[in-house]
């Protein structure tokens, strides 16, 4: 990215000025990490920052690379009352992609000797892949269930425990999904995919907390070093992506019979308060009940993948958070509380100690916040922050550094896989197009990236996963 | 030679380019590009059929919408594309596809989740017509 447009405000934060016709954008990172973002980063988030209702500057954050639409990695805030917006770019087709993350009453050396049993048996238990189904085939009826119930539709079922449900943001479920706003279409594609991982950059990945930050956030997290925990990492499957289908052509149309100047098309976007909007935010919140089912089930199963291969193997729910959502919520804007409706783009919501929102045992240090890292580097938990400058967001991932055509001409996937091994990291996959496509390379340092968001402010570090065995869709 | 259909790059995504002596035939050849990213090496060979219909009179538009509907018809059929008709009658469209079940047919694909407006265009280059856009792996 040429850094010549921007202002550096701090080592951590940097301005694109207004210009015509458009608000700021404030970029979050290290000048490293934007040094080699695309150029096309710099150009959505100004393009974002020009749609109608924007409440403060658009923002990128620190593993922020180029998307459809609003970037990867890209927060805003609009303001329904002020003729603000919702768009289907800026929530994404994988509606409240999230990451589940559990907790074992196990270590390392606990799991060592089994661990390539239990990463075939995970493999076994876990449907992921380009088709593959579950073993759940819901009726359009049992899925406008899903969609108004949440995770508790999965727990009427059997599928995890009570203690999970204060766990997951929302308690499971989301307020105002409307099931008739998703086409009988996008119910028909989630037919089957109840409990499926999908494919990309999905996965379902065991670690060992190999280096603790912040002591006192761990202990309320419930973790220590050498513990064995377990990653999910997916969303609202085949119906998520029909909604985003269905409604980023009909928001385009709406957008240009509305005489919204649109910086670009893919910015497809409708009043919040147009049929146009209330009807996306309905399907979209349905969409978000959908993918904590879905995490919910898979939970479920990876537990029982657990017990079946190590006796008295338990998996508790850390926290449960999207990073693909636009949701209403509270925020203090020059002074004032405001009722603002949050796009996160790959971002993750990340409320600060004391927030109502959060469980009662994270008041005190912050909502949990995970930054998915490579299946060959690691991961870390993070802590909300009290200051916050980005709406209460922070990074969600290691965000590509490389384009996948680019990473398929670099790796071969079963060159890779084995490699991996060789380091003690155990690939289960399909795809071995999949797995060039997600090599380690292909991605940012997750350690620039974790630490530029504690820099920045936006959330702290409290502990740092290494990777033992990944499943890959 | 040009190829029919092409790649190009995307920091998340991945883009499809498809070419033709007609927007049909190029939309088509970019309904092969998208679903060669899903299959893996090897036709998924063409033992079963859908057919449908669909309204646009944006041509931009009407990419994407094709797209969007092969891959819905496809999860919801639970087959995997290997061969592609479109026929255009003013702001009608006709798409047909032909494959086989994908459960033997997906295994070293990417799934692909939906067309999008990115790097949305539908044009004449030197007499011949390319139709490309982002597809969300």
């Amino acid at each position: 990215m040429d850094l010549s447009r921007l202002k550096r405000l701090d080592p951590y934060c940097w301005s694109l000025p207004a210009g015509e016709g458009r608000a700021p954008a404030l970029l979050y990172g290290s000048e490293p990490l934007l040094s080699t973002m695309d150029d096309k980063v710099l150009e959505q988030i100004s393009n974002v920052a020009a749609l109608p209702g924007l409440v403060g500057p658009a923002m990128t954050m620190p593993d922020a690379h180029w998307g459809y639409g609003f970037p990867i990695g890209g927060v805003a805030a609009f303001d329904a009352e002020q003729g603000g917006i919702i768009s289907a770019g800026g929530v994404g087709f994988d509606i409240s992609c999230g990451i589940r993350f559990l907790r074992s009453n196990l270590t390392l050396d606990d799991i060592a000797p089994e661990l390539s049993r239990l990463a075939d048996q995970l493999y076994r238990d876990i449907p992921a892949g380009v088709g593959e189904e579950g073993n759940l085939k819901l009726s359009p009826e049992e899925l406008d269930r899903v969609m108004l119930k949440g995770a508790q539709w999965a727990l009427d079922r059997g599928y995890g425990v009570p203690e999970d449900l204060p766990y997951i943001e929302e308690h499971g479920r989301i307020g105002g999904a409307v099931p008739d706003k998703v086409s009988p279409l996008a119910k028909k594609r989630q037919r089957g995919e109840m409990g499926t991982l999908g494919s990309g950059n999905h996965y379902l990945e065991v670690q060992v907390v190999e280096k603790i930050y912040d002591p006192l956030a761990a202990a309320a997290f419930g973790l220590h070093q050498g513990q064995v925990v377990v990653s999910i990492h997916c969303g609202s499957r085949g119906l998520g992506h029909q909604i985003g289908t269905d409604y980023l052509v009909s928001l385009a149309k709406a957008a240009s019979r509305l005489g919204i100047r649109l910086p670009d098309r893919e910015l497809a976007c409708a009043p919040i308060k147009s049929p146009e909007g209330q009807e996306y935010l309905g399907a979209m919140n349905a969409a978000i009940n959908v993918a904590l089912t879905n995490r919910q089930i898979l939970t479920h199963l990876a537990r029982q993948a657990f017990s079946h291969v190590i006796y008295g193997a338990e998996l508790e729910t850390v926290y449960d958070v999207s990073h693909n959502t636009c949701k209403l919520e509270t925020h203090q804007v020059d002074g004032q509380k405001r009722r603002l409706h949050i796009h996160r783009k790959g971002a993750t919501r990340a409320f600060p100690p004391g927030h109502p929102a959060i469980p009662e045992r994270y008041r005190e240090t912050g909502q949990p916040v995970i930054i998915g890292g490579s299946m060959g580097t690691g991961s870390y938990v993070l802590a909300g922050l009290a200051g916050n400058p980005a709406y209460a967001s922070a990074s969600h991932g290691a965000g590509r550094a490389m384009s996948r055509n680019q990473a398929l001409k670099h790796w071969h996937g079963r060159e890779l896989i084995d490699q991996l091994k060789h380091q003690g990291i155990l690939i289960r996959t399909r795809s071995m197009r999949g797995a060039a496509e997600e090599a380690p390379g292909a991605y940012k340092d997750v350690d620039l990236v974790a630490e530029a968001t504690e820099k920045a402010g936006l959330a702290k570090r409290v502990a740092f996963l290494r990777p033992k065995a990944c499943v890959k869709g | 030679m040009t190829p029919v259909y092409d790649f190009f790059d995307h920091d998340a995504d991945i883009g499809i380019v498809g070419r033709g002596a007609t927007v049909e035939a190029a939309f088509e050849t970019a309904a092969e590009a998208m679903f060669s990213i899903m299959a893996g090496p090897g036709s998924a060979g063409r033992v079963s059929h859908v057919a449908f219909e669909f309204e646009e009179e944006d041509v931009e538009l009407a990419l994407v919408t094709w797209l969007n509907r092969l891959l819905a018809e496809a999860r919801s059929h639970g087959l995997m594309f290997s061969a592609f008709k479109l026929t255009q009658d003013g702001d009608r469209w006709h798409g047909e596809a032909w494959g086989a079940p994908w459960g033997r047919h997906a295994i070293g694909g990417v799934e692909v989740k939906g067309a999008t407006l990115t790097m949305l265009s539908v044009k004449a280059i030197d007499g011949q017509w390319e139709a490309r856009c982002v597809v969300d792996v």
